[in-house]
């Protein structure tokens, strides 16, 4: 066994246990280094150790005294394959609660990044790493929103391309509005106003986001001056009219109404250059991306199977290499010492060629070995024919 | 040789036209493009090459330069993924007014033209740039509506198979018409030169196009947004439809 994984996710553990578990980056590190040659994956939705060249049993009693409870049950434990194709799909975002989201791929190199990981887990870390790249790069499955406030975003950006340089009016301060405004905000977009009932309020938002707070009173002032009004109050009535909205306007206006009850008039989606998503059809855009990330999750499944095989060739090759390398060394050493007898017996010239000549001689001598042997090594015959060589050739001792 | 080359720029054209429909293949259908213009630009030279005078003056063969030019206009920009939806509806047309061309004797090299003159080079390569360039405003219209359409009917699908932004398509219409109109002043110019010195009477195509110049001019001064901005340039394009396939017969007659 080379690698070994123990660790629990939102698959098996409750919000409850797995805030017991979490660790941020720096502890995560201290976690792995006190277990040895380790990688501690911790987020929101997980906590995972990889080992390398110990039983992770040690692991599973750190973990465990973190959660103050047993874990038996919870957690999941992997094996070499099993694990890197494991680790292999969190990078790729497919064991996410939403298949494809992104952070995880960063989470996964803050990770690697902030271990000390011996080869065998630094290369199924820089594996994981690429497949994570190419799953994104590669498949759709992470173009597409995953989420009411970045769909807003994303049918924003369906009107004005760039949102760069674009105004947004904030009305209300609710949680589901102050995130569709920080997507748009990261998009470029600028809060020009956040608009609510008690001014106070919305001094706190504005101050947060760079822009002014007004009064529900001059709301429709405002109106002229943006390009995406976000509404998000727990107002009974309608805050927002078609009547409100400019009459003569040469840009396009973008309503995004997250409240329940709707705060803007259903009318404003008839007005020329104004368009309306209220919070259903926000849902059924989320609803329907999603089904398309599913579609593509297929695809990046099977780019993570490759790179799990190409992995599994190269795991197999471990067991065969300290025998290759330690037939070579041997031969290598006899070649040595009967060069060394002759030594004194041959000019410089002679013994240039002689080197070459024997030299050239074991290469091609173990050349066909060396390929049959890393052939074997994918095979359950591998360990056979490692432990042959090393009895053919007297190398049990190196071993 | 003109036929070595009809083929493969055909071939490029209908790839790129079937190769649209799918995001997948899209990149396929840029490469058919590129490769299928290339083609095609070889044949214009060879035109150029074995025809004594101007080798578009006919009806069909200024189809076959007239397909060049949307051609061309359309992969400056056109090729770009966000605009792949542009080219399902470019790339098609190409292919069936191509074979227009061909069937009409466009895209032969006839070896002696029946008139030739500076002046209608200038006046053909410059009305047909113009019209190339008003296609190519007609079809970001009429994507500009569809878009515009799926906003305001809430289509659950508009983040899976996108278009260009509307504001982007809107800009890009109002660019190609502003291209376009100043062509098609300098195509008109050195018509009515040639006719005032050589004679001839006014036709009904002249008649459409100086209309289409109209229509085109007050797109530019009356500065439409939006929806009607799409709807006036299509209208333009409509009278450009009837210039280049209703009346060009009499015109080039």
């Amino acid at each position: 066994m080379k690698i070994a994984l123990v660790g629990l996710s939102h698959h098996v553990a409750s919000v409850e246990l797995r805030e017991r578990v979490a660790l941020d980056r720096a502890a995560a590190a201290v976690f792995a280094r006190s277990l040895g040659d380790a990688v501690c994956l911790s987020t929101c939705n997980r906590t995972e150790v990889y080992v390398s060249g110990m039983d992770e049993h040690a692991a599973l009693v750190a973990l465990e005294e973190l959660a103050g409870e047993s874990l038996e049950g919870v957690v999941y434990r992997l094996h070499d394959e099993a694990a890197a194709l494991h680790l292999f799909r969190v990078a790729a975002g497919l064991d996410s609660l939403i298949p494809g989201e992104g952070e995880i791929l960063g989470q996964v190199r803050d990770a690697y990044e902030a271990a000390s990981p011996g080869p065998v887990l630094d290369h199924v870390f820089r594996d994981a790493l690429s497949v994570g790249k190419r799953v994104r790069s590669e498949t759709a499955i992470g173009e597409s929103p995953a989420s009411v406030s970045s769909a807003a975003a994303a049918l924003a950006a369906q009107v004005f391309g760039e949102l760069a340089g674009r105004r947004v009016l904030l009305v209300g301060a609710g949680r589901i509005g102050e995130l569709a405004a920080a997507n748009l905000a990261s998009r470029g977009a600028s809060i020009a106003y956040v608009v609510n009932r008690t001014v106070a309020t919305a001094g706190e938002l504005a101050a947060r986001f760079g822009g002014e707070a007004v009064g529900l009173d001059g709301l429709a002032t405002c109106l002229g001056d943006v390009d995406v009004v976000v509404t998000s109050t727990s107002a009974p009535e309608l805050v927002l009219h078609a009547a409100d909205v400019p009459a003569r306007r040469h840009r396009p206006l973008f309503f995004i109404d997250i409240a329940v009850p709707r705060d803007v008039d259903p009318a404003i989606q008839g007005l020329d250059g104004c368009f309306l998503y209220d919070i259903d059809d926000l849902e059924a855009v989320v609803a329907d991306t999603l089904a398309g990330r599913r579609v593509e999750a297929a695809r990046a499944e099977q780019l993570v199977a490759a790179e799990a095989d190409r992995f599994r060739t190269w795991l197999a090759s471990l067991e065969v290499v300290p025998a290759i390398a330690s037939l070579r060394a041997r031969a290598e050493e006899i070649r040595s010492q009967e060069l060394a007898k002759v030594q004194g017996r041959l000019s410089d010239s002679e013994r240039r060629t002689v080197e070459s000549v024997t030299a050239q001689i074991l290469n091609k001598l173990l050349h066909l070995p060396t390929v049959r042997m890393k052939e074997a090594a994918v095979t359950a015959s591998g360990a056979v024919y490692a432990d042959a060589v090393r009895h053919l050739f007297g190398l049990e001792d190196e071993r | 040789m003109v036929e070595a080359l009809f083929w493969p720029a055909l071939f490029g054209y209908g790839e790129a036209a079937l190769a649209y429909a799918s995001a997948r293949t899209s990149r396929a259908a840029t490469w058919g493009v590129r490769l299928g213009w290339l083609a095609q630009t070889a044949l214009l030279v060879v035109q150029a090459v074995r025809t004594d005078g101007f080798p578009w003056a006919t009806w069909s063969g200024s189809l076959n330069l007239f397909v060049w030019l949307v051609v061309g206009a359309y992969l400056i920009w056109g090729c770009r993924p966000t605009f792949r939806l542009l080219g399902l509806g470019v790339m098609p047309l190409a292919a069936v007014l191509f074979v227009v061309a061909r069937l009409g004797g466009g895209t032969g090299a006839q070896g002696r033209a029946d008139y030739s003159n500076l002046f209608l080079v200038l006046h053909v390569g410059f009305v047909l740039a113009a019209f190339a360039g008003f296609t190519l405003a007609a079809a970001l219209a009429a994507v500009y509506l569809w878009q515009e359409s799926r906003l305001r009917r809430r289509d659950t699908r508009i983040l899976g198979l996108r278009l260009p932004p509307l504001q982007l398509l809107e800009r890009l219409t109002k660019r190609m018409v502003a291209i376009s109109l100043p062509l098609l002043t300098l195509g008109l110019v050195a018509g009515i030169v040639r006719q005032s010195r050589d004679g001839g009477g006014f036709d009904a195509l002249e008649g459409v196009t100086a209309l289409t110049w109209l229509v085109y001019g007050g797109f530019l001064l009356s500065r439409p947004v939006g929806r009607r901005a799409a709807y006036l340039a299509l209208g333009g394009f409509a009278l450009v439809i009837v210039a280049r396939l209703a009346l060009a017969g009499s015109h080039f007659a």
